[in-house]
């Protein structure tokens, strides 16, 4: 459950009668808090609303009533934030804590950001969509700004002057009188004033405009850069607890078997370990991780497997075709298309690929008197707790989820699986269980970005001007799959099919697949047309955002120059889109060497709203690019017989030094709009662009991704 | 087989009584609970794992402990000098040559072994010289850009 419409109330921690200590899902009673963080000031998410009318004694005093806090400020007056989004890479640690910061009008470094801990933080849902921007960053800044409001009134208050003569400056509050000043210690302190406060919280708090912010806007650092850099910063798979054994999961030989016996009597037999079966999860621990390796290996060879059918790589396009529910759309404008003068039907296909995180999948699970706490790398803290919860048949309230800032998800660690498996061992063990996923089990078993089967056909007119246009997206999904060009008539479609991998979301996953088709058939059709492939996507497009993107890629990247003085055996292309509210435009320049593509340059213009964080904002860009290069060149997961051929760093090819472009990467800022997220959309218009570039560079078309000459 | 294993770990001297066939990568971090070298892949592919043995960057998740007998091993804990970071570590900070920072102590380290073959090292050396580590956030760009920052930082030192 997502509280990001926030509903704020504020309490103060302090001098408040002894409070039941039920805990809820997500959240500690108010007595618990004092406990961890001590007395002060809450602001709180009210994850139930209708809880804030119970009991006569004044919010919140009801029994079992939680805090879901968002603000504490400590009678010293430090600063603790809390969400419920989690940090693996992508920066929403130093954008979170900017957005509280700037709200309580103190430098980043005041504000220590709790992330992703369901007995400590509200539930922001889960960290994916791009969401954490235009949702979670609003969110915090009204809890930050109901605090600041609250020291501003209580100045106000204590000074007899108007909240309008009170200024804040850091940290602090004045109305410019010699000794009237007032700092969020004090306000902490004052249990008196912020009770007298309580009914006076306004239910819509102003932030601060745009032009006003002095945190935000600025490249704040990671804030525990330092503890990245010097192996001091604790991941999910850096956990130790007391007694920890090492667990091993029995997997299936292949995509579909069903175990059908085993025998467990030689690793029962082994000293201080533990095997567990129930139904077809089978697991061993031990303490030490070989020797939880060599029992899982001594029943291995016991099992016997029903094995199933499962489609090759090779042919799972047509496969994904066959199986497309509701069978494949018609094209509704057929007879329109059969009478324009020119037209073009094209298919694209798109592998499945592995967002392959650098930390592989893990879970820390510890039980102590009957409650459950994992620690884990996921995406998703409070599905996870609810994961738990229904596997283990417990309530919510007796699962805790720790996610310490993780080594990357990319869409991937939603559900990371090691969580439960961890909680099963430990659980029969009676002592905490480590389960840390293999390179191959990961390649293996975890999930893939969903391969895609895209028709697209379009008409033109005599002047060279779309008149139709059908699209159909088979099995990757819906985003982006509208094109944001005038096309006369449209329609455009995604249908499921029946996936042979297990699929999962990825950076903009079906936005690229989309955009990838989309932007390669257009370069058919201006070819057809007869025209620029800037020009003729300039002459369809109204979107102002767009246009600006794509006009000023083409300017730094100098489109038109180098489009005329091309050289033996390179190219150079373009590519545009717009994806969860932010624009995008790459030029790209590639080389043909030894039957190979190497991308030499890279132009992109991105835009999403007001920037938050330049530099964080240049490091999504960059990575979204240099990520996007795999899926493009090299990466797809290869299978045969329900196994993964290519399960390793060396069968599949990530992005390598060697593959880095020339990068020309520029954010256009436009503070007179809401900021959205940047971690996704970056990616989509990479692999259009090379394709284009290797069209021109070769005469060759490209209809798949990774590109294949 | 059990056997007593002597070595320099980050400057100072230790002794591990262990198999001599396990993978350094485990027992610096179950044995030695430093958890800064960190498991990609186990398979030397990925680069997550460097430490320097005798100044050389090394993949521990493929280096038996019995073949550190005698020698110097130094992780990312033991990349500070008396709290002070090394240049590495203060350039990839300032630079933000990490997202997720999970291959960063492979990377500093690996760059450390770099920077003493190639004090001022070219682009293009910077590329070969880091091949072995993947970064899977992207952050290559700004890893070079790093890389040189305390080639400059570390002249005269």
């Amino acid at each position: 459950m997502s509280t990001d419409s926030t509903d704020l109330e504020w309490e103060n921690v302090a001098g408040q009668s002894p409070m039941s200590s039920d805990q809820s899902s997500s959240g500690l009673s108010r007595r618990q808090f004092v406990q961890i963080l001590g007395g002060g000031l809450l602001i709180s998410v009210l994850p139930f609303p209708a809880l804030g009318q119970q009991g006569g004694g004044g919010r919140g005093e009801a029994r079992g009533m939680v805090v879901s806090a968002r603000v504490h400020i400590a009678k010293d007056g430090l600063i603790t934030v809390m969400t419920g989004k989690v940090e693996g890479g992508q920066g929403a640690r130093a954008e979170l804590t900017q957005a509280a910061a700037e709200e309580l009008g103190v430098p980043a470094s005041r504000v220590q950001l709790i992330m992703a801990d369901t007995g400590l933080v509200p539930d922001d849902g889960m960290t994916a969509g791009s969401r954490s921007t235009p949702s979670t960053v609003p969110a915090i800044r009204q809890g930050a700004a109901a605090a600041r409001n609250l020291l501003i009134a209580m100045a106000g208050r204590r000074w007899g002057v108007e909240e309008k003569a009170v200024q804040m400056r850091d940290g602090k509050v004045t109305d410019g009188t010699a000794g009237h000043e007032l700092s969020y210690a004090d306000l902490a302190a004052d249990e008196g004033q912020s009770k007298a406060l309580e009914q006076s919280i306004p239910s819509g708090v102003t932030v601060t405009p745009v032009k006003e912010w002095k945190v935000m806007g600025t490249s704040v650092p990671r804030p525990n850069g330092r503890d990245l850099v010097t192996g001091v910063h604790q991941y999910p798979s850096d956990i130790t607890r007391p007694g920890m054994l090492y667990g091993k999961i029995l997997r299936a030989p292949s995509y579909g078997a069903k175990l059908k016996a085993i025998d467990l009597s030689r690793a029962k037999a082994m000293k201080d370990v533990v095997v567990v079966q129930d139904g077809s999860f089978v697991g061993v621990a031990a303490p030490a991780l070989f020797a939880a390796e060599q029992a899982l290996m001594a029943i291995a060879g016991t099992a016997s497997w029903e094995a199933a059918e499962h489609p090759s790589s090779e042919k799972v396009f047509d496969y994904l075709r066959e199986h497309a529910q509701g069978g494949v759309p018609k094209n509704p404008f057929a007879d329109e298309m059969a009478a324009a003068g020119k037209s073009l039907r094209q298919t694209y296909h798109v592998a499945y690929v592995q967002h392959a995180p650098l930390e592989p999948r893990v879970g820390v699970a510890e039980w102590q008197d009957g409650k459950l706490t994992v620690w884990t790398g996921s995406q998703n803290p409070f599905g996870c707790q609810q994961e738990l919860a229904r596997a283990l048949n417990l309530s919510r309230d007796r699962v805790r989820v720790i996610v310490p800032d993780f080594g990357g998800g990319f869409g991937g660690k939603h559900s990371p699986d090691a969580h439960i498996e961890a909680a099963r061992l430990a659980q029969a063990a009676g002592k905490p269980v480590l389960v840390r996923w293999t390179r191959e089990e990961e390649f293996t078993w975890a999930c893939f970005r969903p391969a895609a089967v895209i028709d697209v056909e379009a008409s033109l007119d005599a002047k060279g001007a779309l008149t139709c246009w059908h699209f159909v997206n088979i099995n990757s999904g819906g985003s982006a799959v509208d094109t944001p060009y005038r096309a006369g008539k449209i329609k455009c479609q995604f249908v499921g099919s029946d996936s042979p991998l297990r699929q999962a979301s990825y950076r903009a996953l079906a936005a690229t697949a989309n955009n990838f088709a989309r932007e390669s058939f257009m370069d058919e059709l201006a070819t057809l047309a007869g025209s620029d492939p800037l020009a003729f996507r300039m002459a369809h497009l109204d979107n102002a955002r767009l246009s600006a993107v794509l006009d000023a890629a083409a300017k730094r990247f100098d489109w038109a120059g180098r489009r005329a003085k091309k050289e033996a055996n390179t190219g150079v292309g373009l590519a545009c889109g717009t994806e969860k509210g932010s624009y995008v435009a790459a030029c790209v320049q590639i080389a043909i060497r030894e039957g190979r593509i190497v991308v030499q340059h890279v132009c992109e213009v991105f835009e999403c709203g007001a920037v938050i964080n330049p530099a964080n904002l240049l490091s999504q860009i960059q990575g979204c690019i240099t990520m996007g290069i795999g899926p493009a060149l090299r990466e797809e997961m290869r299978f045969q017989n329900g196994q993964i051929t290519n399960a390793s760093f060396w069968g599949y090819g990530v992005p390598r030094f060697a593959d880095l472009p020339e990068l020309d990467v520029h954010a256009l800022d436009r503070p007179d709009l809401p900021s959205v997220g940047a971690g996704e959309t970056p990616i989509i218009a990479v692999a259009p662009a090379i394709a284009n570039a290797v069209f021109h560079a070769t005469g060759q078309r490209i209809r798949q991704m990774p590109v294949k000459l | 087989m059990e056997e007593l294993i002597k070595f320099t770990l980050n400057g100072k001297p230790v002794e591990v009584t262990a198999d001599g066939d396990r993978m350094l990568l485990w027992v610096l971090r179950v044995d030695l609970g430093l958890t800064g070298t960190k498991y990609g892949c186990g398979e030397s592919y990925c680069g997550a794992c460097t430490v320097l043995v005798d100044e050389k960057a090394t993949h521990s998740c493929m280096t038996p402990l019995k073949m550190v007998q005698g020698k110097s091993v130094v992780t990312i804990e033991g990349l500070a000098n008396n709290g002070e970071m090394h240049p590495l570590q203060r350039a990839f900070m300032e630079n933000d040559a990490l997202q997720c920072g999970y291959c960063t102590p492979g990377m500093i380290l690996h760059a450390y072994e770099l920077l003493k073959k190639h004090p001022n090292p070219t682009e293009g050396e910077i590329v070969n010289g880091m091949e072995q580590n993947l970064c899977r956030c992207g952050a290559h760009k700004r890893i070079i850009e790093a890389i040189q920052a305390a080639a400059q930082a570390m002249k005269g030192v």
